[in-house]
């Protein structure tokens, strides 16, 4: 039942204020509303159980086991939630002046200095509202440098075929080109062929590490070597910087400039598809191009660096700073980690991958690459499954939902076939991971004795699987109501 | 160990089960020169008590001002049920819906506020938000390029009373694809956009035309001339709206004779904090014929193998994630939760409670401007009505008047004097409905003692 539906004219729940009779007496007829808007009216209690009931339809971190691949599900410290929704943090307008938001910048300036550490690079920029507009601005940096080089033929971003989505969208809006590099049978880029794309086209290239299919790249000096030689730039999607967080880091591995995503690898909500924060950070080379607004540091204090102090900046993405309450969950989580925190991360999250690629392999699973040692991610593929039993990759998916698990990242990366990446995240217990086993090998065995079974899943949740083909047909993208 | 729960056992069977001798050898592919040993620059590791000292220490050394200061950020009040329920395990720490049987509260929610916006707006689509208002102008225009069938050009028509910060970030995001803003005068006056500097541009080929309603002076402008001239010329108009005004102004899907193409604006009026700058979120709506066009996420209704009502996203041939190079934008993870609390919000108020928000703000901004003009050297610069901010003429640099209010403890408005220089000492001031009779009182008081 929608809120709409618990709609009766006339009530009210919360009436914040009310206005004088002629409060609106000055603004002409032909600007007003004519009809009031098609809003739901419910009382207070109506709508809290409306809403805690649709909460309760969710899979959440919090209530069950998330191993989503390429997104680190991991626990969001309710820590981080409290103290960054202190009043003195909440009240503060962006535009308040800079000598009363002293205590709030000195976060953020610690926040960018630690991202600098811990990803090698010379300078950051916390304003990107997510990983996305992250990618946004570091290529848009890459432009910025070669336009001010002199240098407008640069023209192409090149990619690899096992990349994000983001990644070749990203070039287009940033007015590139992509051209696709494969990935050889071992999950890395094929060199030879990113030495034949190449040339004075390149504008850059854009790679994960690990990459999507969930091992290191292992070649990434040479592929730097290959790509800086050009006189292209290397751009590193952070996305999956769990894997890593202590160990290696972009910077020292030839990257200029990459994004990290707070939402992911500094345990701030995703909060059913956001608010997230992807930081950018630059080498030397390309720290005048970030945007703004930095904070920098001045003898008598904090202040927000602007264009004026940074004339080569790529400008601003959004109207004011950047997702602040992020931001400041994530230096939370990163003050308590600390010093030997970071590199913790990366040590359990690929041990809960490695033990959790082993036991399924065990179980019978078939891992993408089993001759890789897996990072803080895995796949296997239901290849043979999906042949022999006419199970696929989405069934058993679906099936897990009744089991009690989220699923993996289905069919993604999209060069492997019939595909689950699994990422279990450093804040799970062995327990948890053993049970997760537990259900994927019963899932197996009905897959093997009642096939049809598994593809009728799920069967327990609050729906069954959705005709998503009517969905786009259609489109039934708003409620409306009845004519009057 | 924070968040972390294996135990010294635990890590013993874990790597039995591997057949690794240690956590270290599981790093072997790392090549050994790439290798760090340790992060020196950061600090030694804090616990709960000692970081929740800390930033309690820091929160409190900002001082709260009583806030005058708006400019495309505006402090509500905020029911308590909306962050209370928007809080909760289940929305906060849920990723994006990409498994319906299990996101089904999520998606109800995204529908349910994708049909308030759109009742809102009076448009027949909404997407399920982008970041905030300044990127989603940014993805409008980008919309309205690929849309505008009759026009073959990347030129949009902005009016200088679009919010500055807005123009900016736009600019940042679009003059990579080769769109170009053309900045129109506003009139001296009245402080608004009038057909008279539409006039040089008759004739010539642009993609858009931006309608701000409320604009950034607060002035209200002449929505549907604009919107009528847009479409003479084979322009898409483009509206940049406060939601909050929409309960008191039409909407923009009635402006002019056909209504806006595309609607646009930040979100963060309808139940997120003034938060130092975000999150807040920016929404989209637009005709049904564009819906192909549309960036980021939609949810639609539909029904599951047993015909039972359920939700899904739906026409993900348009994102990144299935089109890639061809999606209509990078977007993936976008302002989901605040959304979460927009749709509490406005269910929560209704549509009484929304229509008296916005009147209250009117009513406020009205009675202060009329106890400050008592003032003298203060009046209003310009004459046309407005919502709930309004351009201030000031007898001394805005600067010094703003130093002023703030030793009294008053965040007293936006000094215009950068943006706006032909405005003189000008400043914008705001008074929303969390404003009673005294503040407003207060504010004329300490003002006139300032000037
Ligand atoms: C590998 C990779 N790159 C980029 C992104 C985009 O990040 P965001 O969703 O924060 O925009 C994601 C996450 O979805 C990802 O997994």
């Amino acid at each position: 039942m929608l809120i709409f539906d618990r709609s009766r004219p006339g009530r009210q729940a919360v009436i914040p204020a009310i206005a004088p009779e002629f409060a609106l007496s000055d603004i002409p007829e032909s600007l007003r509303r004519k009809k009031p808007a098609p809003l739901p009216e419910v009382s207070e209690l109506q709508a809290v159980r409306h809403y805690t009931r649709l909460s309760q339809q969710n899979f959440s971190i919090d209530t069950h086991f998330y191993p989503l691949g390429s997104c680190t599900m991991k626990y969001n410290p309710r820590v981080c939630h409290q103290l960054a929704s202190l009043p003195g943090f909440l009240a503060r307008h962006p535009l308040a002046p800079v000598r009363g938001s002293q205590g709030f910048l000195a976060c953020l300036y610690e926040l960018q200095a630690m991202l600098q550490e811990i990803t090698g690079m010379a300078a950051v920029s916390l304003t990107p509202m997510a990983g996305a507009q992250g990618e946004f601005a570091g290529v848009a940096m890459i432009r910025a440098y070669h336009v001010a080089q002199g240098d407008l033929t640069r023209r192409e971003i090149l990619i690899p075929d096992a990349a994000h989505g983001t990644n070749p969208a990203t070039a287009i809006m940033c007015g590139f080109t992509v051209r696709e590099i494969p990935t050889d049978q071992n999950g890395d880029v094929d060199l030879a062929a990113l030495r034949q794309a190449v040339g004075p086209h390149t504008a850059g290239l854009m790679l994960t590490n690990p990459s999507t299919l969930g091992v290191f790249e292992r070649h990434i000096a040479e592929i730097a070597e290959i790509v800086h030689t050009a006189g292209g730039l290397l751009y590193y999607d952070g996305a999956n910087l769990n894997a890593i967080l202590g160990k290696t880091r972009p910077g020292d591995m030839g990257f200029d400039v990459m994004h990290l995503n707070l939402h992911k690898t500094f345990a701030t909500p995703h909060g059913g598809g956001g608010p997230g924060a992807g930081p950018v950070a630059a080498n030397a080379r390309l720290a005048p191009f970030l945007p703004v607004p930095i904070v920098g540091q001045t003898g008598g204090g904090y202040r927000w660096l602007t264009e004026a102090d940074r004339p080569q900046s790529i400008g601003r993405l959004s109207a004011f700073m950047g997702n602040a309450g992020v931001l400041l969950r994530a230096y939370v989580y990163a003050r308590m980690l600390g010093r030997t925190g970071m590199g913790r991360v990366a040590d359990y999250a690929t041990l809960n991958a490695n033990y959790l690629q082993a036991e399924l392999a065990n179980a019978g699973f078939d891992p993408a690459f089993p001759q890789r040692l897996a990072s803080h991610e895995f796949i296997i593929t239901l290849k043979r499954q999906a042949k022999t039993l006419g199970v696929t990759a989405m069934d058993f998916a679906k099936r897990l939902l009744d089991l009690g698990f989220h699923a993996p990242t289905t069919y993604f990366p999209m060069l492997v076939p019939e595909c689950l990446l699994i990422e279990p995240t450093e804040t799970e217990c062995k327990e948890e991971l053993d049970a997760f086993v537990a259900a994927l090998r019963q899932i197996q065995q009905e897959a093997e004795t009642g096939p049809e079974q598994v593809k009728g899943a799920p069967y327990h949740r609050p729906v069954r699987r959705l005709d998503e083909v009517r969905a786009a047909r259609d489109m039934d993208l708003a409620w409306r109501p009845a004519a009057s | 160990m924070p968040f972390i729960p294996h135990t010294s056992d635990d890590v013993r069977a874990m790597l039995a089960a591997i057949g690794a001798p240690t956590i270290e050898a599981l790093f072997a592919e790392i090549p050994p020169a790439l290798r760090v040993a340790d992060l020196p620059a950061l600090p030694d590791a804090l616990n709960e008590r000692q970081i929740a000292r800390l930033m309690a220490e820091r929160a409190a050394a900002d001082p709260q001002w009583r806030c005058f200061l708006g400019a495309g950020v505006y402090e509500h009040h905020i029911p308590a049920a909306v962050w209370e329920i928007a809080g909760r395990g289940e929305f906060y720490s849920a990723y994006t819906p990409y498994q319906p049987e299990a996101s089904q509260g999520t998606l109800q929610v995204l529908y349910e506020y994708q049909s308030m916006m759109a009742g809102l707006t009076g448009m027949a689509v909404s997407n399920a938000s982008l970041y905030d208002g300044g990127s989603a102008l940014a993805e409008a225009l980008l919309m309205a390029v690929r849309a505008n069938r009759k026009s073959k050009s990347k030129r949009i028509l902005v009016s200088r009373t679009l919010h500055p910060y807005y123009r900016r970030a736009a600019h940042a995001i679009i003059h990579n694809q080769g769109l170009e803003l053309v900045e129109l005068a506003y009139d001296l006056t009245g402080g608004h956009t009038p057909e008279a500097a539409l006039a040089p541009y008759a004739g010539q080929d642009f993609a858009a035309l931006v309608i701000a309603q409320p604009n950034f002076f607060g002035v209200l402008e002449e929505v549907d001339a604009l919107t009528d001239w847009a479409h003479r010329q084979n322009a898409l108009a483009v509206a940049v709206v406060n939601p909050t005004a929409l309960a008191i102004l039409s909407p923009p899907g009635t402006w002019g004779v056909t209504g806006a193409d595309i609607v646009c604006g930040d979100g963060q009026p309808l139940g997120a904090p003034l938060s130092s700058g975000g999150p807040y979120f920016g929404f989209l709506c637009c005709r049904q014929e564009l819906v192909r066009q549309m960036p980021g996420r939609l949810v639609g209704r539909t029904v599951d193998l047993d015909g039972k009502p359920g939700f899904t996203l739906t026409l993900q041939a348009r994102e990144q994630h299935i089109r890639r190079s061809k999606a209509t934008s990078n977007i993936c993870t976008n302002q989901g939760l605040m959304v979460t609390a927009a749709t509490l919000y406005l269910a929560l108020i209704g549509p009484q409670g929304l229509e008296q928000v916005a009147a209250t703000c009117h009513a406020n901004t009205r009675s202060l401007v009329e106890q400050i003009t008592q003032i003298p050297g203060v009046s209003r610069a310009f004459d046309r009505p407005v919502f709930h901010e309004t351009v201030l003429k000031l007898p001394r640099p805005a600067q010094a008047v703003l130093e002023g209010l703030l030793e009294r403890g008053i965040l007293g408005g936006f000094d215009l004097s950068s943006d706006y220089p032909e405005l003189g000492q000008a400043m914008l001031v705001c008074a929303t409905e969390t404003k009673d009779e005294m503040d407003l009182c207060h504010y004329a008081k300490t003002l006139a003692t300032v000037i």
